[in-house]
């Protein structure tokens, strides 16, 4: 019994979780290019099956059958890794986020929030290894800044958690969305919600952050390199990235899986329902940003961080601190 | 399952097998940053290693622990390490090597350390908990108490170094 419950069931979610994510990745890229067109007045993939809903097929077949290229002098066996470390991260984050009522992704850890914070900091190494590996100064140059942009924004991110942590009063993701929050404390958790949405937007590497794979000066960064499935590797993980951090935004800021006022709450299979529309709304939100802001310059971007945003997240959780031992 | 019974050996529980796959793990990444020739590789093996120790800290259920381990020297210090080299080596064509002058003696002081924690692990008697541990909410909010009462000094002695460490880190980048 022990194994059937200890690997098996776990196992079964998994592949579940992954098989909802991965189709949740092929059509996160249709809807960001139907999207991205029509903000453009163009009409976007029209051509494979109605409305284009079968590009996402014909991009992933184009994908496996192309020529597998090994530069000649890259670290092959790092060379290899770098795009499954670059993916993992993206899925194994999951594990904790809630999908129902009572319901966690995986396992319902008391540890949440750090198992959060600590996958974050683990998610540049796919990107460090791939510039590294593949022997070429832009991918270098591609994975220096990346790293360096993603140690910088998780600073923030990390203070801005921690003040959520304080106002919920515990590390379970599954009881962060049950117990019931003062009106105050939405207002002051929205509050922070742009900035939050700031450092995600530098974390998952996407528009305008998207310095390290910039296509003017770095040739596509980290990933000039790979071709084939391989580049399909590091997109997915860009694409599935986005999809976890809306599902984590959506958990922590807008109560996940549940309807606004508590209505139809006893509905258990409405959550993941529920999770996905919000996802699809959030995912909206960085198209919509990647269609109007232009990419800033890497001083640019360093000075925002350092000079506004950590200053104004350790502010924020100091004033967290006193409501929450005034108020709470 | 009545034929497993009749087994000259036990089966292995679920935690043992789970054992022996991470403290592979953490011994392999431990050879690899050891032996590798190559600097790169040493410091991929050292993130390896530290994922196998996160690994034995879930097998105890000190998850907060894990987790720690798992943000502190995978997430902040190994990426560092990485960062480092990276910044510092010629390692384009590998033109690393992960050995210096100071071979011998960084050896014989990884001896004797090596010996200390050996008679440590043999003779002190270590306090062993039969009964279950409460749950770990309860535990990492004791832990956080026990910070700022039982052990503050050692705290916010802790604190002072690491304030230490980052106005000396400062004043060095100024040079």
């Amino acid at each position: 019994m022990d194994w059937i419950n200890l690997l098996l069931l776990p196992v079964l979610r998994s592949v579940a979780l992954i098989v909802v994510l991965l189709t949740g990745f092929a059509y996160l890229t249709w809807y960001e290019r139907k999207l991205l067109a029509r903000f453009q007045v163009r009409i976007g993939p029209n051509r494979a099956g109605p409305y284009g809903l079968l590009q996402p097929i014909a991009d992933a077949v184009k994908a496996v059958f192309k020529e597998e290229i090994v530069p000649n002098m890259a670290d092959k066996a790092v060379y290899m890794l770098a795009p499954a470390l670059a993916l993992i991260p993206a899925l194994i984050i999951w594990a904790v986020i809630p999908v129902a009522k009572g319901v966690p992704a995986i396992a319902d850890v008391n540890i949440g929030f750090l198992w959060i914070l600590a996958i974050a900091g683990i998610e540049s190494y796919g990107i460090i290894l791939a510039g590294w590996s593949s022997n070429n100064n832009y991918s270098l140059l591609g994975a220096l800044r990346s790293s360096a942009q993603m140690i910088s924004y998780e600073l923030p991110l990390g203070v801005f958690l921690v003040s959520i942590l304080m106002l919920a009063g515990g590390f379970s993701l599954v009881s962060l969305v049950e117990t019931p929050r003062a009106w105050w404390e939405w207002i002051w958790l929205w509050l922070m919600f742009p900035l939050f949405f700031i450092c995600i937007l530098a974390e998952t590497n996407r528009s305008p952050f998207d310095l390290p794979e910039t296509e003017n000066e770095l040739v596509a960064g980290f990933q000039t390199e790979y071709g084939g499935i391989k580049f399909a590797l590091f997109f997915m993980a860009e694409y599935i990235n986005m999809i976890t951090t809306s599902a984590i935004m959506a958990t922590l800021f807008f109560g996940g899986y549940r309807l606004p006022f508590g209505l139809l709450g006893d509905v258990i299979w409405l959550g993941p329902f529920v999770l996905a529309a919000k996802v699809i709304i959030l995912l909206f939100l960085f198209i919509w940003v990647r269609a109007s802001v232009g990419r800033p310059r890497y001083d640019q971007l360093m000075q925002f961080n350092w000079k506004f945003l950590l200053p104004v997240a350790l502010g924020y959780m100091i004033i967290t601190t006193l409501l929450t031992v005034f108020l709470k | 399952m009545p034929g497993l019974d009749a087994l000259p050996f036990p089966l292995p529980t679920v935690q043992q097998v789970i054992f022996i796959l991470i403290a592979g793990m953490t011994v392999t990444g431990a050879l690899i940053t050891a032996l590798a020739p190559n600097l790169f590789h040493n410091a991929l093996g050292l993130v390896l290693a530290f994922f196998g120790v996160a690994g034995v800290y879930v097998l105890l259920e000190a998850e907060f622990l894990a987790v720690s381990q798992v943000l502190i020297y995978v997430g902040a210090i190994a990426t560092l390490i990485t960062f480092a080299i990276m910044l510092t080596r010629g390692m384009m064509f590998g033109r690393t090597s992960s050995t210096n002058r100071l071979m011998l003696s960084t050896a014989i002081i990884s001896a004797l350390f090596f010996l200390v924690l050996t008679g440590l692990l043999v003779n002190v008697a270590w306090p062993e908990i039969g009964a279950e541990l409460a749950g770990s909410e309860q535990m990492i909010a004791d832990l956080g108490e026990m910070f700022v009462t039982t052990y503050l000094v050692p705290f916010e002695l802790m604190a002072l170094l690491l304030l230490a460490a980052l106005a000396g880190a400062i004043l060095l980048a100024r040079d």
